[in-house]
C-alpha cells in the first residue's frame, strides 16, 4: 500500500511516502514559513524522486490538528482534495498523537503529554500511553492553560513526560512541581515526522465521509463563542446553503 | 477527442465556496455556489476565521458536484483556474490549495486568476468582449473603474479611497436596523422613497476617478442621530432613496467622465453591488443618453456575486495568454491589477 502522509499543523512541515511500513522518502522543513508555498512543491518533488504517480497512491494520511488554524487547514484541504479527487482512502491523525508517538513506544510506563503553544499561557495538550501495541489517548485533547495542565497531571499515577517547546514562561511555571514526576522530552522528540504519521495512519480505518472531514481545532472561533453565549440552544445544523 | 476547452474553476475569496466548469470561456456547464451568508449574518459581517472553516467543510462536496452537474470527468478537463486574490487570506487559501491539489493529481495546468478580472468576465456570459473596454466594478469589498486596453490588459483608473460601496450599504443598513447584508433591502426601500435629504455627492467635482463614500456615510448617520435626539422619526424609504441616489450619482458621474476621457467599445457593469437595480437603471439610462456608441454589458444578476463561473471565464483568457502558476502559488489578499 502506497501512503502519502503530511503534517503542517505547526511550524514544521513534514511529508513522507511510505510503502508497506517502509519509508521511501521524507522531507521535513522547520522554516516557520508559509506552508501554502512549500507543501505542494515538497509533495511534487518527493513523488517525482520516488517515481510515484498520483494515481498510484492508495491512502492519504494527514495530521488533523490541533495546531495553527491556517496550518492544519492547508494539510487537511490538500489531503481531502487529493483523496476525493483520486477516490482513495484518507485517514486523519491527531497532531498531538503524532508527537506523542516519538517517545511513547519506548516509554510504555509513562504518561506522554505532547503540547503546542496556543498563546497567552495556553496550550493544546493531550495524554497518551503506548499499550497493547497501540498509541492510546488516555487524557482528552484540550485547550488549557499550561499551569492548569500541570496541576491536573500532578494527580496522575504515572510519571509524565512533556513533549513540546518549553518556553521561559512554561519553565518558570514548571519549577514548583516535583521534577521526578515531570520529565521533559528532548527537542528532537518535538519535531513531527510524516513517516511516523504514515505508520499511525496505517493502523486506522479510513474516514467514511471525506467531504465532511474537518480539522480538529479544539476551539470554536471567538465570534462563534460569543454568539453562542448570547443565543443559547440556537445553533443550526448548517449555516451554508447552495444557491 | 475534439478540442473542447474545459476549465475547472475555484472561487473562495470571501464567503462563497464556488466551483464551476466552463467551456470555451463562455458556456457554463456547472456553477456550484455554497453561500455562508446565514452564518455571517449572526455576526453582522463576514468573520474571516469562520469563513475559512466553512470553506473547508464545503470544498470537496462542491468539487464533486461541479463535475457531476457538468457531466464531465477529470480526463475531459483542460486546466484548473483559481482566484488567488484579492480577498480574505484564509478563505483564498482553501481554494488555492484545493486547485493546486487537483492540478497536481490530474497533471493539469494551473491558471492564477485575479478575482476582479473574474467579476469583469461575468459579463462574458452576456456578450463577446471587444476592446478597448471599461469596467465599473462595485462590490462589498471593492469599487473600481478599470480600463481594459486589450484582452487581459487591465489598468485601474479609479478606486475607493475609503469604504467600498457595498460596505457603505452595510454600515448605513446597521443604522436603519437592517440586517447584514443590507444592499437588497436598501435597494427595495430606495425604490419606494424619494431623495428628500440630498446627501453630499462625494468627490463629484474631484478630477480623479477615485471614489469616496465616508462623507456620505457620516452625513447619513448624523442625520439619523440628530433626528433621534429631537425625537423625530424619519422616513426610512426616503433615507434609503437619498443614500442610494447619492451613491449611484457618484458611480454614474465618475463612469461618465471616464468614458469621455477614454472612449471604449464596451462598458461592463459587474460585482456584487451591480445587482442593485437602482444602479443598473441609472447606468442603462446614462449610457443610452450620453454614450450611445458604447455597448453596455451588465453581468447577469445571478453572476454578480462571487462565483466560480466568472473565474472560469477569466481563466480561459489567461490560459490563452499562457498564464500559468506553479505548485508554490500562494494566496495574495492584496492583489491588484
Ligand atoms: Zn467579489
Amino acid at each position: 500500500m502506497k501512503i502519502l502522509a503530511m503534517d503542517t499543523s505547526n511550524h514544521p512541515l513534514s511529508v513522507a511516502l511510505v510503502e508497506d511500513d517502509q519509508l521511501i522518502a521524507e522531507t521535513t522543513l522547520n522554516l516557520a514559513k508559509n506552508h501554502s508555498v512549500y507543501l505542494m512543491p515538497v509533495i511534487e518533488k518527493l513523488m517525482a524522486g520516488a517515481s510515484w504517480q498520483p494515481e498510484q497512491l492508495d491512502r492519504i494520511v494527514v495530521a488533523k490538528g490541533p495546531g495553527s488554524y491556517t496550518g492544519i487547514r492547508i494539510a487537511v484541504t490538500t489531503a481531502k482534495t487529493l483523496a476525493a479527487t483520486l477516490k482513495i482512502e484518507m485517514v486523519g491523525i491527531s497532531s498531538l498523537a503524532l508527537i506523542a508517538a516519538n517517545v511513547a513506544t519506548i516509554n510504555p510506563d509513562l504518561l506522554v503529554v505532547p503540547f503546542f503553544d496556543a498563546r497567552r499561557g495556553n496550550v493544546f495538550a493531550g495524554g497518551f500511553k503506548y499499550e497493547n501495541n497501540r498509541l492510546n489517548n488516555v487524557m482528552p485533547e484540550q485547550h488549557v492553560s499550561f499551569e492548569e495542565l500541570l496541576i491536573a497531571l500532578k494527580q496522575k499515577a504515572e510519571n509524565v513526560v512533556l513533549v513540546g517547546n518549553i518556553t521561559d514562561v512554561f519553565k518558570s511555571q514548571l519549577e514548583p512541581f516535583d521534577s521526578s514526576k515531570f520529565k521533559i522530552a528532548p527537542a528532537s522528540a518535538t519535531v513531527p515526522s510524516a513517516y511516523q504519521l504514515a505508520l499511525l495512519g496505517n493502523q486506522e480505518t479510513p474516514v467514511v465521509d471525506i467531504d465532511k472531514f474537518i480539522p480538529n481545532y479544539l476551539r470554536v472561533t471567538e465570534a462563534e463563542a460569543q454568539w453562542q453565549k448570547l443565543h443559547p440552544g440556537e445553533s443550526k445544523q448548517s449555516y451554508v446553503r447552495e444557491v | 477527442m475534439a478540442t473542447r476547452n474545459l476549465i475547472l474553476a475555484f472561487e473562495t475569496s470571501c464567503d462563497e465556496t464556488s466551483i464551476a466548469v466552463v467551456e470555451d470561456g463562455k458556456t457554463i456547464l456547472s456553477n456550484i455556489v455554497a453561500t455562508q451568508i446565514d452564518s455571517h449574518k449572526r455576526f453582522g459581517g463576514v468573520v474571516p476565521e469562520v469563513a475559512s472553516r466553512h470553506h473547508i467543510e464545503q470544498i470537496t462536496r462542491c468539487l464533486d458536484e461541479a463535475l457531476t452537474t457538468a457531466e464531465v470527468t477529470y480526463d475531459d478537463l483542460t486546466a484548473v483556474a483559481v482566484t488567488y486574490g484579492p480577498g480574505l487570506v484564509g478563505a483564498l487559501l482553501i481554494g488555492v490549495t484545493a486547485a493546486k491539489t487537483v492540478a497536481f493529481a490530474h497533471h493539469l495546468p494551473l491558471i492564477p486568476v485575479n478575482h476582479m478580472a473574474g467579476h469583469i468576465y461575468a459579463g462574458r456570459f452576456v456578450s463577446e468582449f471587444e476592446f478597448p473596454q471599461m469596467a465599473l466594478l462595485v462590490s462589498g469589498g471593492h469599487t473600481e473603474l478599470v480600463y481594459i486596453k486589450s484582452e487581459n490588459e487591465f489598468e485601474i483608473l479609479g478606486e475607493t479611497r475609503d469604504d467600498a460601496a457595498g460596505e457603505a450599504y452595510d454600515k448605513i443598513g446597521r443604522v436603519l436596523g437592517v440586517n447584514y447584508p443590507a444592499g437588497k433591502t436598501i435597494d427595495t426601500w430606495a425604490h419606494e422613497g424619494n431623495d428628500t435629504f440630498e446627501f453630499p455627492r462625494a468627490m463629484e467635482k474631484d478630477a480623479s476617478y477615485d471614489f469616496s463614500f465616508s462623507g456620505l456615510k457620516s452625513a447619513f448617520i448624523n442625520t439619523v442621530h440628530n433626528a433621534e435626539q429631537r425625537g423625530v422619526e424619519l422616513n426610512k424609504q426616503d433615507l434609503a432613496a437619498s443614500f442610494q441616489q447619492s451613491v449611484v450619482d457618484v458611480l454614474a458621474e465618475k463612469t461618465d467622465r471616464a468614458l469621455d476621457r477614454y472612449p471604449v467599445k464596451q462598458l461592463v457593469l459587474a460585482g456584487g453591488v451591480a445587482a442593485n437595480l437602482g444602479l443598473r437603471e441609472r447606468i442603462e439610462r446614462d449610457m443610452q443618453e450620453r454614450h450611445p456608441d458604447t455597448k453596455l454589458i451588465m453581468a447577469p444578476i445571478k453572476l454578480c456575486g462571487d462565483n466560480g463561473a466568472m473565474v472560469g471565464a477569466a481563466g480561459y483568457v489567461a490560459y490563452q495568454h499562457q498564464q500559468r502558476a506553479e505548485m508554490n502559488l500562494n494566496a495574495d489578499p492584496g492583489l491588484s491589477f
